[in-house]
């Protein structure tokens, strides 16, 4: 069990913000983070890993008291057997991939479990490659192994699969299941990716201006306002054209144009940039393989 | 043929002043770039004195400090029983206070140029603020710290007035070459001012060369090319 109620005053670009989290997970469970951005999801990682001090509040995991402030407790990051996975990776620029994670080592440790992640990222060919020549998503890898080394009691990912195509981010969050499989850290995870969410977590804390949520069903909290819940995306208005009767829509909708056919009294509310969502109601979609 | 002396006492001083200025000017830099102390301001600015003090102004109070005369010189010459007055230690000293910024600063701003994600990233993998200043900051910095050494041993090579103050001119000890040369022109010796002269400015220039070409990458580059 993971007990977290902290609270934090921040200077952010918007002026003064006080984050204020509470947040209890079970042990072994995945939670995701979900807010606009300076929510104060990244500053809620830190204070769990260490590297940034509430003013106030306590975290204790699974029985140990990781932070108190009325009692004055603190434990240094080094203390907290956490990995962390950065948004600019931080990997050691000085190193190699391999030399990366075995600096991660714990005094006698096992060196076989630098080979078991090297393969799990599947990165054996490139192993002795400084991070300066790998791709960002190879270095994405690097990171995330880099992060499993000391068998953490709890995984902070922050954004983790952000700036990878889509092979990409599938391959990964299958290391991510597969490691959650193996060894069962609790992680918390920061995406904005709707599809990743849903995927990989259980849970789901929303940030709204620094206070969480009450926990939600990731499931549900992203179709609870569906309208029949069987087809629906969301998009961007880019073009309204008529053409005789019709109005032709043209969308926006995850990096594809689409075009749909609307009524006058449908195109009368929207305008250019609108953000809209379009649902089927009477058909049922039909997948084809293309690959 | 000229005497070698003052050349040979110049980059003596200058290779020992880099040594020991290599050595205290990574802490100061540490504390300087990440302290958040209120103090900060008035020890970067102490720190940063050398750089605007007529070298004068600093040769004549090391003097009057180091003097025997005076209560803590002659404690250091009761005590320790070294004077710091007219020695080549005493130029040592100076030349560590005279050239400090120009090692601290390079270094200082090679710490904070560094993604504080770095440093925070070896404290979650559990390693000690030692070992993550030598394993992970030191060796991606390394720039800065080639830029300050040689800063550091050029800017000793070229000193005058610190060490005309509180070393005097003893050939063989204090007489560096900058006084050399002074010494030798007031003498009316032109050709051994300029044998002086001309070995400076070309051991300076290669010395700062060398630092555009590795800091600039070009040496880099070279290797790259010779790879293909």
């Amino acid at each position: 069990m993971i007990e977290i109620s902290v609270h934090k005053k921040l200077h952010t670009a918007d002026g003064e913000m006080t984050l204020s989290v509470e947040v209890n997970v079970e042990k072994g469970e995945i939670v995701t983070l979900y807010g606009e951005s300076g929510a104060g999801k990244t500053s809620t990682l830190r204070m769990l890993a260490g590297l940034m001090v509430p003013d106030t509040g306590r975290i204790v995991v699974n029985g140990k008291v990781w932070f108190d402030s009325d009692r004055g407790i603190n434990l240094r990051p080094q203390q907290r057997n956490t990995g962390f996975m950065f948004q600019d990776y931080a990997l050691f620029p000085n190193m190699s991939v391999r030399g990366n994670l075995e600096f991660a080592l714990k005094k006698g440790q096992d060196k076989s479990t630098v080979e078991k992640l090297v393969r799990l990222i599947e990165l054996e060919h490139l192993q002795e490659r400084t991070p300066d020549t790998l791709s960002g998503g190879q270095r994405q890898r690097v990171a995330f192994a880099r992060t499993l080394m000391a068998d953490p009691d709890i995984l902070l990912l922050d954004e983790p699969l952000s700036a990878l195509d889509i092979k990409m981010r599938m391959k990964l969050q299958n290391y991510i299941l597969q490691s959650h499989d193996e060894s069962r850290p609790t992680i918390f995870l920061i995406s904005h990716d709707v599809r990743e969410i849903i995927r990989l977590s259980d849970t789901l804390y929303e940030l709204r201006k620094g206070v969480t949520s009450q926990p939600q069903k990731s499931t549900s909290f992203f179709t609870s306002n569906a309208l029949s819940g069987k087809f629906q995306f969301e998009g961007e208005v880019i073009a309204i054209k008529k053409e005789d009767v019709v109005f032709i829509v043209t969308l926006l909708v995850s990096g594809h144009l689409i075009k749909i056919i609307a009524q006058a009294s449908d195109v009368e509310k929207l305008a250019l940039g609108d953000k809209v969502i379009v649902a089927s109601k009477g058909f049922n979609p039909t997948i084809y393989k293309i690959e | 043929m000229i005497d070698w002396s003052p050349l040979i006492v110049t980059f003596k001083l200058a290779a020992l002043t880099t040594g020991i200025l290599l050595i205290i000017s990574i802490p100061v830099a540490y504390w300087l770039a990440y302290s958040k102390s209120r103090i900060t301001p008035i020890m970067e600015t102490l720190v940063s004195m050398p750089l605007v003090l007529p070298p004068t102004v600093l040769g004549f109070y090391l003097l009057v400090a180091f003097s025997p005369g005076n209560a803590f010189g002659g404690w250091l010459e009761d005590w320790l029983g070294i004077r710091f007055v007219f020695s080549f230690a005493g130029l040592v000293f100076a030349s560590v206070v005279y050239s400090f910024p120009f090692m601290v600063q390079p270094i200082q701003s090679g710490f904070s140029n560094l993604p504080a994600s770095l440093k925070e990233a070896s404290y979650v993998l559990g390693k000690s603020r030692i070992a993550t200043l030598f394993k992970v900051l030191l060796p991606n910095m390394k720039s800065s710290l080639l830029t300050g050494t040689v800063l550091a041993f050029a800017h000793t090579v070229g000193e005058f007035g610190v060490v005309l103050m509180i070393g005097g001119n003893i050939p063989g000890k204090t007489r560096v070459a900058s006084i050399a040369v002074y010494d030798e022109v007031e003498a009316l010796n032109y050709a051994a001012a300029n044998t002086y002269s001309l070995i400076l400015f070309v051991i300076t220039f290669i010395l700062l060369l060398l630092v555009y070409l590795f800091n600039g990458g070009y040496l880099k580059k070279l290797k790259y090319y010779n790879r293909a």
